[in-house]
C-alpha cells in the first residue's frame, strides 16, 4: 500500500515533469534501458549526468570569466553540456542551452550571461525534481517498471 | 559484469546467424552521461560494448588488436582528439566502420563526417532503433569490397530511409551525400563495366576515375612499384568490372607517366625557369592567388569520396584526387616563381606542367615538401612547402603551400591542363575567374610547352576547382577519365598545346572531352604519382589519409624526391625511378622522415626495368 502510494506519487511527479517540459522522450528511453541487469540504470545515468553537468557548468562559468569575448569557447563548452542534456532528455535545460548558443552565435555577451543564468537555474530545478523522483522510487521499492508505465 | 558476459556470450562476435548479436562495438565519447546511455543502448541491442571516454585510449585499444572490434562509434566533439581525426585514423589503419555521433546535425558537420569516411552519422540523442541497424555497416564492409564504396553509399542511402529516429534530418543529409557519392560511384562503375567486360574482349576504355585510380595507386604502392603486377594490383584494388588487362594498360601508362615526369622534371625546370620570367602574372597568381582561389573553390567542393584529409580537408580533399595532379603542376610552377633555388622542385613541377605525366611529378615535389604533415594531400600542398625543411624548397613552401593546395587540385587539373585540359578544370570546378583569364593566356603559352607548368598553375587554379569537383562528381571524372584516357595517351604524346588551346577557350568542363580525358588520365597518373608522394608526406603524420596516399603516392613519392633534389634536375629522373621504387619504400617508411625517404629515393636506382614488372618502362 505504502509502496503503491509512493509509486503513484513518483508516477505523477514524473508525469508533471513531462508535462512541464522538463523531460522528454529521451528520458523514457533511458528508463527503458533499465532492466534486471541494470536495475538502477536510470538513476545512475541521471546522477552521472548531474555530476558531469555540474562540472560542465562550472567550466562554462570559468570560461566566461577568464575569456570574456571568446564566444567560440563558450559555445564549445555549451555544446558539450547540450549533448549531455540530450542524452537524458533534459528538455528545458536543453532549450536554455540552445538559447545560450544562439547568443554566442550573435556574440551577444549579455544575452549569453542571461541565458547562462537560466541554464543554471534549470539545471538546479531539474536536479531537485529528479532527486525527489528517484527518492520516491527508491522508497517505493523495486517494482519500478510499474510506476513507469503508470507515469507515462 | 554479468551483462557483459551475457551479451558477449550470446553473440560470439558477429558470426553467421548470431550476427548482429554480439557484434563488438567500441564506443568513444567524452561525455560520460552520453557514453553510459549509449553503452546501455548498445547492450540492449545485444552488442558487445566497450567504452572509453578518450579517443587516445580508443586508438590504443584498436591498435592493440585490430580484430577486437567490429564497429566503432565515436563522438565528434572530444577534448583530446577531434572525432574526425579519429575517424580517419581508424579508417586508415584498421579499416573498421566508424559511426559518428553528435548533437550537432548541421549539414557541414555531417558532410565532414562523410568525407572523412564515416559509415554513418547519428544525431544525439540516439535512439535504440537507430542502433539496432548499425550492424549493417559491418556487414556491408565485409561483404562489399572496397571498390564498391559508391555502392555502399547508395545502399546506405537506402538504409537511411529505413532508419527511424530523431536523426531523420541527419540521415537525409547523409543519404543525400551518399546518393551523390553513390551516383558518382555508380557512374564510374558503370563506365568501368561498360568498358571492361572481359579480358578477352577488346575492352573499351575503362574509366579510370579518381577513386579508381587512387585505389590503383594505393595498390601499386602497397605492392611496390617493382612488384606491382597487374594481377596483384587487381586483387588489391578489389574493384569489380576491371580486368587485368585494364589494370595492365593503366599500369603501363602510369609507369610511363612517372618516367615522363622524371624526365620532364629536369626539362621542365628549364622551361619553367624560362616561363617564369614570361608569365609573371601567372607566377604571382599561381602561388598565392591560385591557392586562394582554389581554396575557395575547393572549400566548396570537398571531395565527396572519403578523402581522409585529416587536416586541410579542403586541400586534402582536393589534393587527394586532383591535388596530386594539381600539386605537381602547381609545384612546378610555383617553385619557379617562388624560388628559383628550388629549381628542382620547379623542374619537377614544370615537368609536371609540361608533361601530363609530369604533373604527377610535381605533386611529388610538393609532397616532399609537405611530407611533414600526415595529411598527405594537405601536406602536399602544404607539404610542398613544409616538407623539406631541409630542402631549399622551404621558401617555396610557403608559396608552394598555397600552390600545393592548388596544385593538388591543379595536378589533377594539371593533367588535364597539360593535355590542354586546363580548361577542363575550370569547367569542372568553379575555377575562379581570375584563373580563367589567367589560364587562357597561360594555356596558350603552355601549349608551347614551356609554359605548361605555368599554365598548369593557372590551370591548376582552375583545376583545383575542377579537381574538387572531381572528387565530388566522379561522374564527371569518369567521363573525363574516358576521354582523358584516350586523350591522355594523345596528350602524353605532346598534344598538349592543342589541348590547352581547346581547353583554354572553354573553361567549361563539359566543353572539352579531351580535357576531361586528359584530366582523368592525368588524375590517374597524378594520383598514382601523388600517392607516391603522398605517402611520403603522410609519413609524418600518423593520420596519413589513405586517399592521399593512393592518389599522390605514385606521383607524390617521386615528387618528394624531386623536391628534395634541389640539387639536381637529373635527380628528378632518378627520383622517379627512385620514387617508383621509393614509393614502396616510402610506404614502408612512412613512419620515417622524409629525409629517409628522400634518401631512398635518391638512391640511384637506374634499374627502372626492375621497377615495372610489366616491363613497359622504357628508360628515357
Amino acid at each position: 500500500m505504502e509502496y503503491a502510494n509512493l509509486r503513484r506519487q513518483a508516477a505523477s511527479l514524473k508525469r508533471s515533469l513531462f508535462d512541464q517540459g522538463y523531460l522528454d522522450e529521451q528520458f523514457c528511453q533511458v528508463e527503458d534501458l533499465q532492466d534486471e541487469a541494470s536495475p538502477n540504470f536510470a538513476e545512475e545515468v541521471v546522477s552521472l549526468f548531474f555530476k558531469d553537468s555540474a562540472r560542465l557548468v562550472s567550466n562554462i562559468e570559468q570560461a566566461m570569466e577568464k575569456y570574456p569575448g571568446d564566444f567560440n569557447r563558450w559555445d564549445a563548452h555549451m555544446q558539450q553540456l547540450k549533448g549531455s542534456c540530450f542524452s537524458i532528455g533534459a528538455s528545458k535545460m536543453n532549450n536554455e542551452c540552445t538559447l545560450f548558443r544562439n547568443s554566442c552565435g550573435e556574440e551577444n555577451a549579455e544575452g549569453c550571461r542571461r541565458s547562462f543564468q537560466k541554464v543554471k537555474r534549470e539545471h538546479a530545478i531539474l536536479r531537485q525534481k529528479l532527486e525527489s523522483y528517484f527518492q520516491l522510487l527508491r522508497q517505493a521499492g523495486p517494482a519500478r517498471t510499474a510506476t513507469r508505465s503508470g507515469g507515462k | 559484469m554479468t551483462v557483459e558476459k551475457r551479451v558477449s556470450g550470446a553473440g560470439g562476435g558477429g558470426g553467421g546467424d548470431q550476427f548482429p548479436v554480439g557484434m563488438r562495438v567500441l564506443a568513444v565519447d567524452d561525455d560520460p552521461t552520453c557514453l553510459k546511455v549509449l553503452e546501455n543502448l548498445l547492450r540492449r541491442c545485444q552488442y558487445h560494448v566497450t567504452t572509453t571516454g578518450q579517443a587516445a585510449t580508443a586508438l590504443k585499444m584498436l591498435r592493440e588488436n585490430k580484430d577486437q572490434f567490429d564497429l566503432v562509434i565515436s563522438d565528434v566533439h572530444m577534448p583530446d582528439m577531434d572525432g574526425f581525426k579519429l575517424l580517419e585514423l581508424v579508417g586508415l589503419e584498421m579499416d573498421l566502420p566508424v559511426i559518428m555521433l553528435s548533437a550537432n546535425g548541421e549539414t557541414q558537420t555531417v558532410m565532414k563526417g562523410i568525407t572523412h569516411g564515416a559509415c554513418d552519422y547519428l544525431l544525439k540523442p540516439v535512439r535504440l532503433e537507430q542502433l539496432k541497424t548499425i550492424w549493417q555497416h559491418v556487414i556491408r564492409r565485409n561483404t562489399k569490397p572496397r571498390g564498391s564504396d559508391n555502392d555502399d553509399a547508395g545502399q546506405k542511402a537506402q538504409n537511411g530511409e529505413g532508419e527511424n529516429g530523431g536523426a531523420n534530418r541527419n540521415k537525409r543529409q547523409s543519404r543525400r551525400d551518399r546518393d551523390e557519392n553513390g551516383d558518382d560511384g555508380d557512374d564510374s562503375d558503370d563506365n568501368s563495366n561498360e568498358n571492361g567486360d572481359s579480358s578477352s574482349q577488346k575492352k573499351p576504355r575503362v574509366v579510370w576515375s579518381v577513386e579508381l585510380h587512387r585505389k590503383f595507386v594505393a595498390a601499386v604502392n602497397q605492392l611496390g612499384i617493382d612488384k606491382a603486377v597487374p594481377k596483384k594490383i587487381l586483387d588489391l584494388m578489389n574493384v569489380e568490372n576491371i580486368t587485368r588487362e585494364n589494370v595492365a594498360s593503366h599500369l603501363q601508362k602510369y609507369r610511363l607517366y612517372l618516367k615522363r615526369m622524371s624526365m620532364d622534371a629536369s626539362r621542365q625546370a628549364n622551361l619553367v625557369a624560362a616561363l617564369g620570367g614570361r608569365n609573371p602574372a601567372y607566377s604571382n597568381m599561381n602561388s598565392l592567388d591560385v591557392f586562394r582561389h582554389y581554396n575557395n573553390a575547393y572549400g566548396r567542393y570537398r571531395p565527396v569520396p572519403t578523402s581522409t584529409h585529416s587536416q586541410s580537408n579542403n586541400f586534402l580533399a582536393r589534393m587527394n584526387t586532383p591535388s596530386a595532379y594539381g600539386m605537381h603542376g602547381l609545384l612546378s610552377s610555383q617553385p619557379l616563381q617562388l624560388s628559383h633555388a628550388q629549381n628542382t622542385m620547379g623542374t619537377s613541377l614544370n615537368d609536371l606542367g609540361v608533361n601530363n605525366g609530369n604533373l604527377i611529378r610535381a605533386p611529388h615535389m610538393s609532397t616532399m615538401v609537405t611530407g611533414t604533415s600526415g595529411n598527405s594531400f594537405a601536406n602536399i600542398s602544404n607539404g610542398v612547402s613544409l616538407a623539406p625543411a631541409n630542402r631549399s624548397v622551404q621558401p617555396l613552401e610557403s608559396s608552394n603551400r598555397q600552390h600545393l593546395g592548388r596544385i593538388n587540385s591543379s595536378s589533377t587539373d594539371s593533367f588535364s591542363s597539360f593535355a590542354g585540359e586546363s580548361p577542363h578544370f575550370p569547367d569542372l570546378g568553379r575555377s575562379s575567374n581570375t584563373w580563367q583569364s589567367a589560364v587562357p593566356s597561360n594555356i596558350q603559352e603552355l601549349g608551347q610547352n614551356g609554359s605548361m607548368s605555368q599554365a598548369t598553375l593557372q590551370v591548376n587554379g582552375h583545376r583545383m576547382e575542377p579537381v574538387s569537383s572531381f572528387t565530388t562528381s566522379s561522374n564527371q571524372i569518369t567521363s573525363l577519365g574516358n576521354e582523358m584516357q584516350s586523350q591522355a595517351a594523345s596528350l602524353a604524346s605532346s598534344t598538349l598545346p592543342m589541348v590547352f588551346n581547346q581547353d583554354a577557350a572553354p573553361f567549361t568542363f563539359t566543353s572539352s572531352t579531351n580535357s576531361r580525358e586528359a584530366l582523368n588520365s592525368n588524375l590517374a597518373f597524378s594520383n598514382s604519382g601523388i600517392n607516391n608522394s603522398l605517402p611520403n608526406l603522410r609519413i609524418d603524420s600518423s593520420a596519413v589519409p589513405r586517399q592521399a596516399l593512393d592518389g599522390g603516392n605514385a606521383g607524390g613519392g617521386a615528387s618528394l624526391q624531386d623536391g628534395r633534389i634541389d640539387q639536381h634536375t637529373t635527380g628528378n629522373q632518378l627520383n622517379y625511378t627512385n620514387d617508383l621504387m621509393g614509393t614502396s619504400r616510402l610506404q614502408r617508411g612512412l613512419s620515417g622522415s622524409l629525409d629517409d625517404i628522400v634518401v631512398d629515393m635518391f638512391r640511384p636506382d637506374n634499374d627502372n626495368g626492375g621497377l615495372f614488372i610489366d616491363g613497359d618502362w622504357q628508360l628515357v
